[in-house]
């Protein structure tokens, strides 16, 4: 019991971060139409940058202190994602308005491409840790209810709770700012938005530096749970199965997605695993995601797709 | 002057029909073909075989079959290295496991197992589009990855995960020379892109086009959505599997899955979008241009005498591509193959442009 329950924690745990990078999914497609499958090299880019700068800063200005050095690099990274998102809208998604979703898909995979290079030319191509103070060792929980108690990662139950902070911070700017009105107001419908004087341009902009403050947050955690190098844009391939169960279009679909696939996840390679040979966590979150889409197309809390003639 | 179409009347539907109805193309064709079949084994260098030109024909015959799939039927798919790993296993084993299998009919079969498993991954298009889709192919590239690395009686139980080909020959003619490869590699491709010029020229290639442009209204005209993207996933599995089987066999020779990951299906991807969608050229052009790149950014600084090293090389390629795929959708999404189109209409009323 005490296993199952520690694998189930586990599976929990990542599935919070699995979340984080479905969110940045979601709010694009929300907002623009846009499936960004640039999502996982922008994690990789922005962990990148908060890694590097974080070396860096402290070394050009001529300080020593670990905290102010991670202030100033998650500054300074936040900026960068912020002129990123500008450049993109500039010189790609604008030029690119209405055609079609599988061309805009194909734009962002080229983008991913593109930000793949620029990160390792820019920033390297080794292995970088981040290190924000996140505590390492485990905890050991309820000892006098099972035996042996329960392990959990302490740095998992940070992360998950930076999570949950994130995406609460993200439904309210979402629901009580004026901005995150404008956004719902684009996604609802892009040329009734633009007609009451919405400008489409600068929303884009605000989406997608959103989306790059979440790959930031989701490559920090990451980052410093399994240092910064190439591998981590691929964690961000594990986050499609998660968007599509949830559905493209819902924040919520997002965490609970993310929550279905990491506990799947982590149970199915424990207790299938033995029948299979082992590793099917690579694969089953999507073989999961496709049955579940032959069921219900639209995902759990996706909008209906409806086709007329 | 010399390109011009004027007075060559056509007089039956067969001359109507033909695939380059102008003789310039057919005369042009011909010498590519002399040139290609004749000229370049004689004298090209085992390098230029092994390193460019068997790559080239093989992907470009991967491209030609992602094409069909992308292209015409409007259908995307990020698990082309997938299926191209189904063709390559399947032939493996039959290959190995049944005495005296010839080379052709293990790839022939190869094709086919990878059309089963194409059509597989294709039954969640009836219902799903698009982004969908896309995550759908995903999944197959996943699956299969795993499949050939995990489970030992795909790669006959070898401990090593890799497995290996050797004394390939067609008709008891060997194919161990670079030459020989080329030479076959190349009969393999004309004879599948002239199979598939016809293809998308026939009564199912319109289908399918019918289908890529608005799914709906085809229905409505009485194209059976099923059907079509059915035959679509079949035919561009098999050409994929085909292209599979060579690429393991005949250019690698030992392989192992990450041979077929999946950069392999975003490569090919790159290949269709900036060769052409929808156009058979496109593919050739697509991989000639991906196949060229990356070898000259590896040899030009060095002309002018600034040293790189291969891993600012490597981002550099995966930065222009990145950069060219944006370029391309924006500016001509029809890639490559359209410029090409393009030129030939100019030089249809060259030099007198009106």
């Amino acid at each position: 019991m005490g296993f199952f329950l520690e694998t189930l924690f586990g599976g929990l745990m990542a599935g919070m971060l699995y979340s984080l990078i479905a969110l940045g999914f979601v709010l694009i497609y929300k907002a623009s139409g846009v499936f960004n499958f640039a999502q996982g090299a922008m994690v990789l880019f922005a962990a990148l940058a908060m890694a590097r700068f974080a070396e860096w800063i402290p070394k050009w200005l001529g300080f020593d202190s670990l905290i102010l050095a991670n202030v100033l690099a998650f500054a300074a990274a936040m900026a960068l994602m912020v002129v990123l998102a500008w450049v993109i809208e500039r010189l790609c998604l604008s030029r690119l308005v209405n055609q079609e979703g599988i061309t805009l898909l194909m734009a962002t995979l080229g983008i991913s491409y593109f930000l793949d290079g620029l990160g390792q030319t820019m920033f390297g191509n080794d292995i970088y840790s981040i290190n924000v103070g996140m505590p390492k060792d485990p905890a050991m929980i309820l000892e006098s209810t099972f035996e042996g108690g329960l392990l959990l990662s302490k740095e998992d139950l940070v992360a998950a709770i930076i999570a949950a902070a994130l995406v609460a911070l993200l439904a309210l700017f979402f629901q009580k700012t004026a901005t995150g009105r404008a956004l719902r107001a684009v996604a609802d419908d892009h040329q009734a938005a633009q007609s009451i004087g919405i400008p489409l341009n600068r929303i884009w902009v605000i989406v997608w530096s959103v989306a790059g403050f979440a790959a930031l947050v989701a490559g920090i955690i990451w980052g410093s749970k399994l240092g910064v190098q190439f591998s981590l844009s691929l964690v961000a391939l594990k986050a499609l199965p998660v968007v599509i169960l949830g559905g493209l279009t819902s924040v919520p679909g997002a965490i609970l997605g993310g929550l279905i696939i990491g506990v799947g996840e982590k149970l199915s390679e424990i207790y299938l695993g033995p029948f299979f040979g082992g590793g099917i966590e690579i694969w089953f979150a999507y073989v999961l995601a496709l049955a579940f889409l032959l069921v219900r197309p639209q995902g759990l809390f996706g909008e209906k797709i409806i086709d007329r003639v | 002057m010399l390109y011009r179409e004027n007075g060559q009347f056509k007089t039956s539907y067969a001359a109507d029909q033909q695939i380059f109805p102008i003789l310039q193309d057919r005369v042009a064709i011909g010498v590519l073909l002399a040139i290609a079949f004749v000229v370049v084994p004689m004298f090209g260098s085992d390098y230029l075989f092994r390193a460019i030109l068997i790559p080239f024909l093989i992907l470009a015959l991967a491209a030609l079959g992602l094409n069909i799939l992308v292209g015409y039927c409007g259908q995307i798919s990020l698990g082309t290295g997938a299926f191209m790993a189904v063709g390559a296993y399947a032939a493996y084993n039959f290959l190995v496991r049944i005495d005296g299998m010839p080379l052709i009919a293990a790839m022939l079969l190869g094709g086919l197992c990878a059309t089963v498993i194409g059509v597989l991954f294709g039954i969640p298009s009836l219902r799903i589009k698009g982004l969908y889709l896309a995550v759908a192919t995903l999944a197959a590239q996943f699956f299969t990855d795993w499949a050939f690395l995990r489970i030992g009686w795909f790669t006959n139980n070898s401990t090593s995960g890799s497995v290996s080909v050797a004394g390939l020959n067609v008709f008891g003619l060997p194919i161990e020379s670079a030459v020989a490869k080329y030479l076959f590699c190349l009969a393999v491709v004309c004879v599948f892109a002239l199979g598939a010029k016809n293809l998308v020229r026939s009564a199912i290639g319109r289908q399918w086009m019918a289908i890529r442009d608005m799914d709906v209204a085809a229905a409505v005209i009485g194209i059976r959505p099923m059907y079509a993207k059915l035959t679509a996933f079949a035919v561009s599995s098999f050409i994929v599997g085909v292209a599979g089987v060579l690429w393991a066999f005949v250019h690698l020779g030992a392989w192992e899955p990450a041979a077929f990951s999946i950069d392999r299906s975003f490569q090919l991807l790159f290949m269709v979008i900036i060769g052409g969608l929808g156009s058979i050229m496109g593919a050739f052009f697509g991989a000639a241009f991906i196949i060229v790149l990356p070898i000259l950014l590896d040899q030009v600084p060095q002309w002018f005498g600034i040293p790189l090293s291969t891993a600012t090389t490597s981002h550099l390629v995966h930065m222009i591509f990145g950069a060219l795929i944006v370029f391309f959708l924006i500016v001509e999404p029809h890639g490559l193959a359209r410029l090409w189109s393009i030129g030939k209409q100019k030089l249809r009323l060259w030099p007198f442009p009106h």
